[in-house]
């Protein structure tokens, strides 16, 4: 069955992506839920949650209420506590009792709204989903709501957009980005939204491209190219070699990715575009040619035709004894699901195996891979 | 003291306008990085042996997964998870049947029991839990599988944890009762070998039992020869009664409690149920009140801060500290429970004493309001009021009676003198369990 796992974990939910995305923004974030998403979130999903404080909430929904529809209550606790801590906007997630009951969030937020004066969007979560989506649906909106025309930077301006730490690591990996940006000649303007703010994002029409580093900025990319004209490019600078071909394609010259996938013997687990890239990097870099398995949504033209969408343990599993490849890259948890006998290298990903390989989550970008990947 | 005034749900009162009935108003709610509560993944795996599927939505599994591969114990969780559709299709018992079919023909070994957990959406959409266990049941004859519910949701009407409790004992199976033989129920780690309730159990030559200490899933279904089963956490309070209707073994709630009169009476009640005759416990208790003493002259007039998950009597803690000289001068709990009584001593003689809301969403900034040094007892306590000198257990830490107080006044004493980690150490999830992260 599609749905059932024997030993491998989920993938982070929708709910935990609006959060992970907003975070640093300065809103208030209401999960209308019992108690799990706000928990499950803040131990597991959240490595910046003993750090750095934000306003993300449940509602402590109780049975009574989700029988009673008492949709008032939610509103009133929302209202009270926007009063007490003025955040720069609200966010309501839905969670899996809501989608049972049919709750409007757009009409709840719309109401909260109208009482505070703050901009309130729902989530259109229920915890069914992946990070990926809900992830999405928060960096949309942001920049619908606070990008606007303003002048162009000298030079090549880039937005970083689809930077959250389920993805990536939370510390070094921006300074790592500025720097690969500013030895290329490239010119930071903001990141949606791993340590930016909103009147960074304010200023992001203000690039001339949109680097899009996970799925989950695609949404936000396509609105910016469709509403101010600014191009995207999907991508991680990996490596070395690739890093600079990369930037070059971001410069909006030759370079980019030249990845072969023929007789691959190196399979690639994770999330769509960062997966995508690193298989570039390793192409480009060592020489190496690997296959991407996505097991996450990913949008149209990211994976090559050699690589495959898969979100089933069973079907990744039999994927990869049929592939039967000389070394598997992915997050250490996926090793039960390894055939015996192949090269394991482990890559954590955060929104795969939460925090329980932080600390050996790996550096890539812009630097020398050799000695994780050879 | 939090500035309070700024706040339409003030998260802190004096005792003195608190109300034992209703702390705090209910609203939004904010999760502390305090991991150190168990909960229903860290309960199950104490039944040895048993594998548990969950079968859920997504965001509610990643919990559970992560919860059991951070305990190291992924090899004995699986899951099903549940869509939108599933919901409305007309597949929700069979989906739930064929996803565990699937699961137990894949498992090396066949595990003796299956903790089967269904979820909130579960319940609301009715679904025939009974109809499912029976079908499995039949399906697999060698495996007990147990119901078991991950339903926040209705956690004003059933705790999760306490269900959780009770139904670690359900792949019991009647045995004639052995009258002496005792078991102590739905705690999630030992008592301690010291205290007084189980020195006197085994001193009496009784055979005690306790589920944290099976190895074996023979070991534990020995439990069944229980003719007294013994609790003193109120969570566990559901297990006890729940085998009593079953076994017919007699229950008995010992309350674990600060007060001195209630110690002496669960001991009396326990020798009469043991039909032994009654021990004395003047020494136990002479000890207790030196260490009080002891532990006083180090701590001396630091404030001290209580929170409801170190302890489960944290007002009776409050008012026993008190009486023994220490500035007791916050507690962390959402309500006075059981220990009303105490509760309503301590508005009338310590009318100052500061109440804090557990989740109020204006604790987020609790921690970096000024504050005076403080010695905290519970890790939410020592989150909030930003101290690395406290005393880290949870729900009494297996301790118990006088000897537990004993402990306790070791521990603060402990915990004044040396500082911990605080990030690291509240960090890990489910005190005392295996963790990755340690």
């Amino acid at each position: 069955m599609k749905n059932v796992s024997k030993i491998i974990p989920c993938y982070s939910a929708d709910t935990a992506g609006v959060c992970s995305a907003l975070y640093e923004l300065g809103g208030m974030v209401v999960t209308h839920d019992a108690s799990g998403c706000n928990s499950t979130y803040a131990t597991h999903d959240e490595p910046r949650w003993y750090d750095i404080q934000s306003k993300m909430y449940i509602s402590a929904l109780t049975e009574m209420d989700a029988i009673m529809g008492n949709d008032e209550k939610l509103i009133s606790d929302i209202v009270s506590a926007a009063n007490d801590q003025k955040p720069e906007f609200i966010a309501v997630c839905g969670s899996p009792m809501p989608m049972m009951t049919g709750v409007d969030f757009d009409a709840i937020a719309a109401e909260i709204e109208s009482r505070t004066d703050i901009p309130t969007f729902g989530m259109h979560t229920n915890g069914t989903h992946s990070y990926i989506e809900g992830a999405s649906e928060a960096f949309d909106y942001i920049v619908k709501q606070y990008v606007r025309e303003c002048p162009k930077t000298e030079g090549s301006g880039v937005n970083i957009i689809g930077m959250t730490p389920l993805d990536f690591k939370w510390r070094g990996t921006m300074d790592a980005v500025k720097g690969w940006l500013a030895e290329n000649g490239l010119e930071y303007v903001s990141c949606i939204a791993m340590g930016s703010s909103l009147d960074e994002i304010r200023r992001a029409a203000s690039a001339s491209v949109n680097l899009v580093v996970s799925s989950s900025g695609l949404a936000a990319a396509k609105y910016m190219e469709e509403r101010f004209g600014i191009p995207y490019v999907c991508g991680v600078p990996y490596g070395r070699a690739y890093a600079k071909a990369f930037a070059e394609q971001l410069k909006g010259e030759n370079g980019g990715a030249v990845r072969t996938a023929d007789d691959a013997d190196t399979v690639i687990i994770g999330e769509g575009i960062g997966s995508v890239s690193l298989a570039a990097a390793l192409s480009a870099d060592l020489g190496i040619s690997a296959k991407v398995i996505c097991p996450l949504t990913c949008g149209d033209g990211i994976l090559a035709d050699t690589d495959l969408d898969l979100y089933a343990e069973e079907d990744i599993e039999a994927a990869l004894s049929d592939m039967d490849p000389k070394t598997v890259i992915a997050d250490p948890l996926y090793k039960y699901i390894v055939p015996d006998g192949t090269r394991f290298i482990e890559l954590p990903h955060f929104a795969f195996s939460g925090r329980c390989f932080e600390r050996d989550m790996k550096d890539l970008i812009n630097t020398d891979i050799k000695e994780y990947f050879k | 003291m939090l500035k309070d005034i700024r706040y339409e749900k003030p998260p802190c009162k004096q005792i003195a306008d608190t109300d034992r009935d209703c702390f705090f108003e209910s609203g939004l709610e904010y999760n502390t990085p305090a991991r150190g509560m168990w909960n229903i993944v860290h309960s199950g795996m104490l039944l040895p042996e048993a594998h548990e599927i969950f079968c859920c939505a997504q965001g509610c599994l990643r919990g559970v997964i992560l919860t059991a591969a951070e305990m190291l114990t992924l090899d004995r969780m699986s899951w099903i998870s549940v869509s939108e559709e599933d919901m409305f299709d007309g597949t929700i018992e069979t989906d739930v049947i064929d996803g565990v079919t699937e699961i137990i023909e894949k498992l090396g070994k066949r595990p003796p029991v299956v903790l089967l957990y269904l979820s909130c959406i579960h319940l609301f959409a009715g679904v025939d839990f009974e109809a499912i266990i029976n079908e499995l049941h039949e399906r697999f004859p060698d495996i007990w599988f147990s119901d078991c519910y991950m339903t926040p949701t209705m956690r004003t009407t059933v705790s999760p944890v306490a269900k959780m409790a009770a139904q670690l004992y359900d792949a019991l199976k009647p045995m004639p009762l052995d009258p002496k033989s005792v078991n102590i129920i739905g705690n999630d780690r030992a008592t301690d070998e010291g205290s007084e309730l189980v020195k006197t159990i085994r001193g009496a030559g009784f055979t005690l039992r306790d589920i944290t200490l099976c190895k074996t899933f023979d070991e534990y279904l020995e439990m069944a020869k229980g003719s007294l089963n013994i609790t003193y956490i109120p969570t566990a309070v559901l297990a006890g009664g729940t085998l009593e209707e079953r076994f017919g073994a007699r229950h008995l709630y010992l309350p674990n409690s600060f007060v001195y009169d209630t110690i002496e009476e669960n001991h009396r009640t326990l020798c009469e149920a043991l039909g032994i005759g009654q021990t004395d416990l003047s020494a136990e208790r002479a000890a207790a009140d030196s260490a009080l003493e002891a532990a006083h002259e180090v701590i001396g007039d630091t404030a001290v801060a209580i929170d409801f998950t170190a302890v489960t009597r944290p007002f009776e803690l409050a008012e026993l500290l008190i009486a023994h000289g220490f500035n007791v001068r916050y507690v962390i709990a959402d309500g006075a429970g059981e220990e009303g009584d105490a509760f309503e001593r301590l508005k009338a003689a310590r009318p100052d004493l500061e109440i804090y809301a557990a989740a109020n969403v204006n604790m987020l900034n609790m921690r970096y309001e000024p504050h005076e040094k403080v010695l905290a007892v519970g890790q939410k306590a020592a989150y909030y009021f930003a101290t690395d000198n406290f005393v880290n257990i949870i729900l009494n830490g297996g301790y118990y009676g006088y000897s537990g107080i004993v402990k306790l006044a070791e521990l603060m004493t402990d915990a004044y003198r040396n500082e911990k980690d605080r990030k690291r150490v509240i960090s890990l999830k489910g005190y005392g369990c295996a963790s990755c992260l340690a």
